[in-house]
Order: structure tokens, then C-alpha cells, then sequence
């Protein structure tokens, strides 16, 4: 992994998220309680919806379009909705948010 | 075999285990010195938290005395620190003298972290870590106040034992809820409601900003919204830093501690760490639990032994007598996670537990921890919890048990709580009549009146059958707001008044939501009713809003916004019009549209560039149109006896201050409102949430129009002569619609739900209410009349804009 440090964990409303631009496209960090965050692809397979803007609660966001449900853990749409948004991996050191640069096509700084 | 020579720096809860392994299992193998800065040898510090409340004496918490040193030859040089090392001469220097060395052990701790407010050192301003910082706090007595910065561990058991001995304790904490790091918000919430039982002032989010003093000595704590908050000594608990002065001098490595090697060794083969001070594979410490597994390993190496350290998870309580919290485990990271929640409202307990694949990974608790060390064993094994999965919040006892009872909440609420706030009935009114034979609603409705008047509460009323009468009462099932809840959108709001609920957190657990947080359909409604309800107390979570509503701005198809200036009343002039022409060619606004709501929209405007669009606006003073909202929308007028023939008043003027009285107010729903100057109805005043029609004799007020999905006709709730009254009455009604309607109905559905008489009642005839109707409503708007556009030009623009951006240069 090539960990990149992109934020502080304060940037980042307790269940709410801010977009990250990257050369895979948009992603969006959730922040979901204190200490816990998740990254997943910023686009809804839906319509596109920006799921940056959605409403955090749990491990879910819900898209702001047309109120389709995504657990941030599997990146699986819930109930009778079918779809999936890609997921990355994201950790926090401290209050630094990081996020694995190998996977959101960063070439490492080394 | 000669003995080596050991000196030991501190004599803290961890080295004071080192020296007991090895005086335990090899009392010839070392000669030890121990030094201390502190006047005294080893005791349960973590018990300073019972001495402080008057539960113990210094005398019961010592765990090592003179004897115990004399016995095993430990010398002992205690108010003494050392001062420096000498490793090529492996020499330590004291205070008073030189002790040469074999092997060395650092075991200093950790400093409090004092935030250097200005202030922080005046006399009076302490820590909270030793003995002598417990004192100063015993000293205190009924007559003292104290304020407490930190709400997490350590600052609550110094408020509790404190407030024990009769101080007037206030905590102030910068994180919403306490103990952040530990409890979740459920937690926290119940934590604080039983502190505040204690006696004990508990203020969250609160920034402090300077120290006050005066001859030297602390006076006061002034926070930055300008509270001042007098105290006679100010306790700060907000972190501890490793103690690293001294080795860092010595040339070892350190970062944020000690570096050590799973043998507890540093980077000099000689010298070991142990305790708060070290740095393990990146981590900290500040429980005692992994620093007795440090000191174990340590004397196993000291004694030529293999052994490795291994951080485990860890588990947590709060030292304070009827607080009774519990968390283990983790919380932060990790994938495919699942909740478990469980509420007892009645009896104050709330469970969590957090679910990994198959096994349990996090638990917190509070209320009935009976259970704590269960999970905690069910965390540490890893063991596959799959076969109880079901049945797991229960605890060993009631495998196989048990569910949570959906009227929990309603059995919860004492006999003074009142249900039906039309006619000011209590619960034990209800529960007193339904016992002498009122057994269906109608006789409790002819008995009490309960229910009888807007019929809101009629959920409440039938819940309250139930749980009196059990099952020869057959419930009428209520639509539920979400699946967090069994409680009816009317339900909650009748407890959120009844039982003064003012967070989230607050009903969450009071009403026994099985969720942790709730729901994207719930939390927008409770956050709504939270605010209306308790305007003052309650804070507004943009968190709990659909994004049009937290970024000020209608999200289009595309995810760009539009957004709507408002013009008063319709109207307009040359400055403003030139300032949105601008806008519209500075931030290349694809279209600019005239909305049916006399104004103008500026649709497709990217996220990033809105708070410069609206500081653009602000400038021309055009504010927020609130498009967006669930709140007031527009005032439409015609042109009125300024212009036309016709007119009988002053339409045009009555909307300009309707709008500028309503707007910025949260409504259950969006509200529209018509002024039209006769009854030819030019601004389509009947087909409005609330419309008036000038006639020569005065106004003629409608509520309960639609022209969206359903299209209605408004119905007159009456007529007034002059301005004022229909002003007043317009703002009664809008506020009566906010302190009763469901989340998401428009005027028109709740008029369907409690009858126009009933509004009628309320609103037109009895004038005392209009009156207070009108102060509550007045009151909530000195906190939401305002901009909400200049506020985020100004304060939050950075959050419109990416948190990074990880695209490479175009140069690269
Ligand atoms: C901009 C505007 C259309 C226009 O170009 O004229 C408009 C645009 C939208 N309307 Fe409307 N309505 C607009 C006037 C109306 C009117 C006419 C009026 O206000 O005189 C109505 C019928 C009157 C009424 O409200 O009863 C109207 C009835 C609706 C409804 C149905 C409401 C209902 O209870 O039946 C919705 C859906 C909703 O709110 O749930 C809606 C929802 C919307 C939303 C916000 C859809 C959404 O949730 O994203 C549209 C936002 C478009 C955008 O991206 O900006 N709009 N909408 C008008 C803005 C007026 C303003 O200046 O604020
Ligand atoms: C009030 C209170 C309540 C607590 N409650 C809990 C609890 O409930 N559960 C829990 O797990 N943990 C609790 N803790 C934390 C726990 O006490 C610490 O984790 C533990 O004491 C750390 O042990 P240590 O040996 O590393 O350091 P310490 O116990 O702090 O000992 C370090 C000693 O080194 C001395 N020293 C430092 N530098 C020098 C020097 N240069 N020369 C000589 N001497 C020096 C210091 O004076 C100090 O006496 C509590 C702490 C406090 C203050
Ligand atoms: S009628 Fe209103 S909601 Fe429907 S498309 Fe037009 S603007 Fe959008
Ligand atoms: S675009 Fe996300 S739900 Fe439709």
C-alpha cells in the first residue's frame, strides 16, 4: 500500500463526506462517527448522483437524487435496488485521514 | 554471580510491576535504585479518582511502602529527578548525586498536556495527575466553584469526585458528546444526562478562548461565544503527552515516545522503557492494562527470558459511582461491519455492539454493563458469534430470549408527562380513567378529553391502552416515521414535547430507535421537530439535512446547483438585476430562468463556486431566495393600489412584509404564500399555502390552497380589518403549523388531519394563544432569521471545495 495523506479528520463532518479528486475519478470520504472514515466511488450507478451530497447515517449514505441506499463497508446498494459502488481503502493516523494511493491510480512519491 | 546494577526513572504503575516480577522470581539478580520527581514510591494512581470523591484514603492506594522496599533492598531516592544521562559512562545523575549503571529502565510517565490558553499558568490552574494536584482538589469545599476543561476520562472523574464533596462543578468539552473517544453518541448523551443528576453543569462544543485572572490567581474561564464562567480553580484534562524530555536529551530514539522493540528495549541495548512513555509500533498508551503486559516482558527480558509484547484490545469504565459505562474493542476501520442496537428507555440502558464477519469486534454500554466482561471475552477470543447472533445483545442469561418492546418509550414516561397539549392532559390522567373502565378511545376521549381536540395524539393515547390494559386491547397500527422506530411522525413529536427531549442522541434513546444514529428519512424529520420545538437549546444538524438544505442550493440532475436570490414580494430594481447579470457571466450560469415565484434562477452552478456567487450577491443585497427549503418559499403579489385600477389595498407592501417577517423560519414543508389586491386574485392567492384577498373592508385570510400534486382551492379562516391583525394571524397560523404538522405535510394535509375548526379555535378566536403563538414564533426567528448565504460565504467556503485533489498536473 502507499498510504497519502489527504486531510484532517476535522475536514470532514461527523456523517457527512467531501470529494476527492483523483485520475480514478471522483471519490467521495465519508466521515460516519469521531473516528471512522470510508472512501467510495463519488458517482451513484443510478442516474449519476453525487453521493458526496447524501445523508451518512450508520455505515450507509443514501444518494441525494433518488434515495437509493449503499453500504460504504461492501459499496453493495441495499434492499431492492441493485448495484455497487467501488470502494477504497482509507484509514485514519491520528486525526490525518489516509488513502491507499495504488488504488486511486497515484503513482507512489518514492 | 555479582548483582547488575538496575536503575529504575519513575515509580509508576508500570515499573512498580516491573520490580515485583523480579523481585518475585529472581531477588539476587539485580541491585535497585529507584528514582522518583514525585515525593513518594508507587501507588494506584488510577485510584487517585475514589481518594478525590472521599471513597478511599492516600493511605489504601499505596502499593508499595518503606517496608517493602527495605525488604528487597530497593533504594529508594524519591523527590529526586533525574536530571541527566550519561550512556557512555552508563551513569544516571539525580538531583542530589550520580548512580552508575547496568541496565537502565525508564518509566516516566506522561506530562499533562496544558493547552496554552493565555492565562494557563496562573495560580490555580492545574493538572490532573498526581497526588498533590488530587489535594488541591480536596481542599475545594461547598462554597468553590471549578470549571473542568475536558470531558473525556480524567476531567469527569475530577468533576465527579469534586462534585461529591459538594463543589460546583462545570465541565466544558470542545466535542459534541463526552467521552468521544470512547462512547458514541447514545452513550455520551446518557452519561450526561446522569452527571447532570449529579449536580454537575456539562457544556458541549464550547471553544474556551482565555484564562481570566486577577492578582495572579485564576477567576474565570471565558470562552470564545463570550461566556464567562467563574471558577476558583480550573482543572485541565485534555491529553497527556509522553514523557520524553529526558531521553531524547539522552540520544535515544524517540517520536512521539520512547521507541521500543516488542522486548521493551530502546534503541540503546542497555536501556529499556516501559509505562506511558513508550512508543510501540506506533502506538501510545494510556490505560494500565497493556502496561502490565509491558512490565511482564520487560523483567522476562531484564532476566534473560524470551518474551514478546502484544497490544490487545482494550476495554474502558468511568470511575464515577452510578455512571455506569462500558466500551471495548474497536470501533474506527475495518470492513463489512454490522450494528446491533438495543434501547430500554425505561430503565436508561443502551447497548451497542459492532459486528465483524462472524465475530464481535466492538461493545458499548450503558446503563446495565452487567454483561461488559462477556463481550470483552467475546472481542478478545475472536470466537464466531454466528449462532447467537439473534439473541447476542441479550447477554449469557437470555440466550434464546427476550425481544425490546415497542411500547417501551410510552411506559417509560412518568404520570406528569402531558400527552394531549390540546387540553393539557397527563399521562396519568389517561392511565387513571382507562383503569376506572375508559377502556377504548372514545371513552377516554368523553372522560379526559384526550385527543378530542387536533387528534395528534390520539398514537399516544391508544399506546397508553395498551401498555394498561395489555392484550384485550387491540391496537390500530400506525404508519411508523422509518424502520428505526415503531412511534408514529405524531408520536415522536408529542414525546419530543412531553419529555423535553433536545438532541438527537435524546430521542434516539429515549424513544428506543433501533438504529444507531437513524435514517435518512427520520433524521431530517426529528431534526426539524428538535428545532421548532426547542430553538433556543437545540443547535440545527446540517448532517441530519437533504443537501439542498445544507448547501443552500437546489442540486440539479448533474450535481451542479441553481440558485434563487429572493426579490421581496416580487419585486425588483436595476442595481439587482445588473448584479445578477453579472453573476451570471462571471460563473458562466448556463440558464437564467424567471421562476413561477416572480423571481429569477440561475440554474447549473458548480458546488465550489456558490459561496463566491452569494458573497457576489450579498454585495448587491440579494440574499438567500431559500428555493431549497423546507421553509418559507416566496410571497407573490400583484400590483395593488400602487398601480391598478382595481386595487383595494396594499398588496404589493403586505408581501414585502410578510416575507420579510417569515423568511428564513423552518416549516414542516415548504410554505408559499399569495397577496392579491381584489378578488380578481392576479398573484393566484387561493391556490397557496396561506393567500390573502384585499377587499375595501379589509383581508380576507385562506389557508390549505395546493397547486402542485394535488390541486385546492385555500378555505377562509377568516376576515380582519386592518394590516396588523392580518399579519398577526398569518404568523399564528404559520407557527401553529409548525409546532403540530408531521414532517412533509404541506398546510393543506395537517388542515385535513385537525380540522379547519380546530385552527380556527386556536388561531382566530382565542387571542391569547395568537398572542403567545406569534412570541414563539418571533423568539425562534431571533435565531433563524439571517442569511444563510453570507454566514456560509464567510465562515464555511472551503467546504465546497474538494477535501484534495489528486489529479496529476497538467505539467507532469
Ligand atoms: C424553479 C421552479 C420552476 C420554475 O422554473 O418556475 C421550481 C422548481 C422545482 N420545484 Fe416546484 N418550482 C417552482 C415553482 C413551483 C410552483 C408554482 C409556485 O410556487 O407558484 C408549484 C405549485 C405550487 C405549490 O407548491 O403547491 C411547485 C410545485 C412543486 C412540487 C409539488 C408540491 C406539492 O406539495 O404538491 C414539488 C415537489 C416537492 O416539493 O416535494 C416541487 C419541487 C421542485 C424542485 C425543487 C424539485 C426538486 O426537489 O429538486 C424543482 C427544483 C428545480 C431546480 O433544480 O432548481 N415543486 N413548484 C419554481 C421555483 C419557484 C420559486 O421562485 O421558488
Ligand atoms: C486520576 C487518574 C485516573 C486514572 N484512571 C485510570 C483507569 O481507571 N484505568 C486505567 O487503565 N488507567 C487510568 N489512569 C491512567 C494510569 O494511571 C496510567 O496509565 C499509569 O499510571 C501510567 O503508568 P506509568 O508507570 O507509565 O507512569 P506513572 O504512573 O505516571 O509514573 C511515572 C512516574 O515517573 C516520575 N518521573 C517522571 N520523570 C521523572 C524523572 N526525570 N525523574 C524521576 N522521576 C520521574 C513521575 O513523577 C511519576 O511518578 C488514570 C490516571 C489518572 C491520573
Ligand atoms: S414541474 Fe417542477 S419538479 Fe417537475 S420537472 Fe418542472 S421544475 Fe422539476
Ligand atoms: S442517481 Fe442515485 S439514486 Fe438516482
Amino acid at each position: 500500500m502507499n498510504w497519502i495523506d489527504i486531510g484532517h479528520i476535522e475536514d470532514v463532518p461527523v456523517r457527512g463526506a467531501r470529494l476527492l479528486k483523483t485520475p480514478v475519478g471522483c471519490i467521495a470520504v465519508f466521515r460516519t462517527a469521531e473516528a471512522e472514515v470510508f472512501a467510495a466511488s463519488n458517482t451513484c450507478p443510478h442516474k449519476h448522483g453525487p453521493l458526496v451530497e447524501g445523508i451518512v447515517h450508520g455505515q450507509k449514505v443514501t444518494c441525494p437524487l433518488h434515495n437509493w441506499v449503499f453500504d460504504l463497508n461492501t459499496g453493495e446498494a441495499q434492499g431492492a435496488d441493485d448495484g455497487r459502488i467501488d470502494t477504497y481503502p482509507v484509514r485514519l493516523d491520528g486525526d490525518r485521514i489516509l488513502i491507499d494511493g495504488n488504488a486511486v491510480g497515484q503513482r507512489s512519491a518514492a | 554471580m555479582t548483582k547488575q546494577k538496575l536503575v529504575i526513572i519513575g515509580a509508576g504503575m508500570a515499573s512498580g510491576r516491573v520490580i515485583e516480577h523480579l523481585v518475585e522470581t529472581a531477588p539476587e539478580a539485580y541491585d535497585i535504585t529507584l528514582f522518583n520527581a514525585e515525593p513518594r514510591g508507587n501507588y494506584n494512581r488510577i485510584m487517585l479518582s475514589p481518594v478525590l470523591s472521599g471513597e478511599k484514603t492516600y493511605e489504601e492506594i499505596v502499593t508499595h511502602n518503606g517496608a517493602f522496599y527495605a525488604e528487597h533492598n530497593v533504594t529508594c531516592r524519591f523527590g529526586e529527578r533525574v536530571v541527566k544521562i550519561d550512556r557512555d559512562l552508563k551513569v544516571v545523575e539525580g538531583e542530589n548525586g550520580h548512580v552508575p549503571y547496568d541496565k537502565l529502565i525508564f518509566g516516566t510517565g506522561s506530562d499533562p498536556f496544558m493547552i496554552p490558553l493565555p492565562g494557563h499558568d496562573l495560580d490555580g490552574v492545574i493538572a490532573y495527575r498526581d497526588l498533590e494536584d488530587t489535594e488541591r482538589m480536596m481542599a475545594l469545599g461547598p462554597d468553590n466553584t471549578c470549571v473542568v476543561i475536558g470531558g473525556g476520562l480524567l476531567g469527569l472523574e475530577a468533576a465527579a469526585g469534586m462534585a461529591a464533596r459538594g463543589v460546583d462543578v462545570t465541565v466544558v468539552h470542545i466535542m459534541g458528546h463526552l467521552m468521544e473517544r470512547q462512547l458514541d453518541e447514545a452513550a455520551g448523551y446518557l452519561l450526561k444526562k446522569s452527571l447532570e443528576g449529579k449536580g454537575i453543569k456539562i457544556k458541549l462544543q464550547a471553544n474556551s478562548k482565555e484564562i481570566l485572572g486577577e492578582d495572579g490567581k485564576v477567576k474565570a474561564l471565558l470562552l470564545d461565544d463570550g461566556t464567562e464562567l467563574p471558577c476558583d480553580l480550573l482543572v485541565m484534562a485534555v491529553g497527556i503527552r509522553p514523557s520524553v524530555a529526558l531521553a531524547k536529551e539522552a540520544g535515544l530514539a524517540v517520536g512521539r515516545g520512547i521507541h521500543v522493540d516488542d522486548q521493551m528495549m530502546t534503541s540503546d541495548e542497555n536501556v529499556f522503557a516501559v509505562g506511558e512513555c513508550v512508543e510501540h509500533d506506533g502506538a501510545l498508551f494510556g490505560l494500565v492494562a497493556p502496561l502490565y503486559d509491558q512490565a511482564k516482558v520487560l523483567a522476562q527480558t531484564l532476566l534473560g527470558e524470551s518474551a514478546a509484547f502484544t497490544p490487545k484490545v482494550l476495554s474502558t469504565k468511568l470511575k464515577v459511582t452510578g455512571c455506569d459505562l462500558f466500551s471495548a474493542g474497536d470501533f474506527a476501520d475495518g470492513e463489512g461491519r454490522e450494528d446491533i442496537v438495543f434501547r430500554d428507555p425505561s430503565r436508561g440502558v443502551y447497548k451497542r455492539l459492532v459486528i465483524e464477519g462472524e465475530k464481535l469486534i466492538g461493545a458499548v454500554m450503558y446503563g446495565d454493563t452487567a454483561d461488559g466482561n462477556w463481550f470483552f471475552d467475546k472481542i478478545k477470543s475472536g470466537e464466531s458469534i454466528e449462532e447467537m447472533r439473534e439473541t447476542l445483545i441479550f447477554g449469557p442469561a437470555y440466550q434464546g430470549g427476550a425481544t425490546v418492546d415497542p411500547l417501551s418509550a410510552v411506559a417509560a414516561l412518568p404520570r406528569d408527562a402531558e400527552i394531549c397539549g390540546c387540553n393539557g392532559i397527563c399521562k396519568g390522567t389517561i392511565v387513571d380513567a382507562i383503569a376506572g373502565g375508559a377502556t377504548d378511545l372514545g371513552a377516554v376521549r368523553t372522560t379526559t378529553k384526550a385527543s378530542g381536540s387536533c387528534g395528534t395524539c390520539t398514537g399516544l393515547v391508544e399506546q397508553l391502552l395498551q401498555v394498561t390494559l395489555g392484550d384485550t386491547f387491540q391496537m390500530p397500527t400506525a404508519q411508523p416515521v422509518c424502520g428505526c422506530t415503531d412511534l408514529s411522525h405524531e408520536d415522536v413529536r408529542r414525546l419530543i414535547k412531553s419529555q423535553e427531549l433536545k438532541s438527537q442522541p435524546a430521542v434516539w434513546q429515549e424513544l428506543g430507535w433501533t438504529t444507531p444514529n437513524g435514517c435518512h428519512v427520520c433524521r431530517p424529520a426529528v431534526n426539524f421537530y428538535l428545532l421548532a420545538d426547542w430553538p433556543l437549546e437545540y443547535q440545527d444538524d446540517p448532517q441530519s439535512r437533504f443537501v439542498n438544505e445544507r448547501k443552500h442550493a437546489n442540486i440539479q440532475k448533474d450535481g451542479t446547483f441553481s440558485v434563487v436570490p429572493r426579490m421581496w414580494g416580487g419585486i425588483t430594481n436595476p442595481n439587482e438585476l445588473r448584479a445578477i447579470a453579472d453573476a451570471a457571466d462571471k460563473y458562466n450560469v448556463p440558464t437564467v430562468k424567471v421562476t413561477g415565484g416572480q423571481r429569477i434562477d440561475l440554474l447549473g452552478v458548480k458546488s465550489e463556486d456558490l459561496p463566491h456567487i452569494w458573497a457576489d450577491l450579498n454585495k448587491a443585497g440579494l440574499v438567500s431566495g431559500h428555493a431549497y427549503s423546507k421553509g418559507l418559499r416566496t410571497v407573490k403579489t400583484c400590483v395593488g393600489t400602487d398601480h391598478c385600477r382595481f386595487g383595494t389595498q396594499d398588496s404589493t407592501g403586505l408581501g414585502i412584509k410578510l416575507e420579510k417577517i417569515l423568511w428564513g423560519s423552518w416549516t414542516p414543508h415548504k410554505v408559499k404564500l399569495g397577496v392579491s389586491g381584489c378578488p380578481r386574485n392576479c398573484a393566484e392567492a387561493t391556490c397557496k399555502d396561506i393567500g390573502v384577498i384585499c377587499v375595501d373592508s379589509g383581508y380576507q385570510i385562506g389557508i390549505a390552497g395546493a397547486a402542485g400534486m394535488d390541486v385546492k382551492e385555500t378555505e377562509l379562516l377568516c376576515q380582519v380589518p386592518t394590516e396588523d391583525e392580518c399579519i398577526d394571524v398569518i404568523v399564528a397560523v404559520t407557527q401553529a403549523y409548525r409546532e403540530n404538522a408531521k414532517y412533509l405535510d404541506r398546510i393543506y394535509k395537517w388542515v385535513g388531519k385537525v380540522g379547519l375548526d380546530w385552527v380556527k379555535e386556536t388561531v382566530v378566536e382565542d387571542i391569547e394563544n395568537r398572542r403567545a403563538l406569534v412570541e414563539r414564533f418571533e423568539l425562534s426567528q431571533s435565531v433563524y432569521r439571517k442569511d444563510p448565504w453570507a454566514e456560509h460565504a464567510r465562515e464555511k467556503a472551503p467546504s465546497y471545495a474538494p477535501l484534495a485533489d489528486l489529479t496529476p498536473l497538467a505539467a507532469e
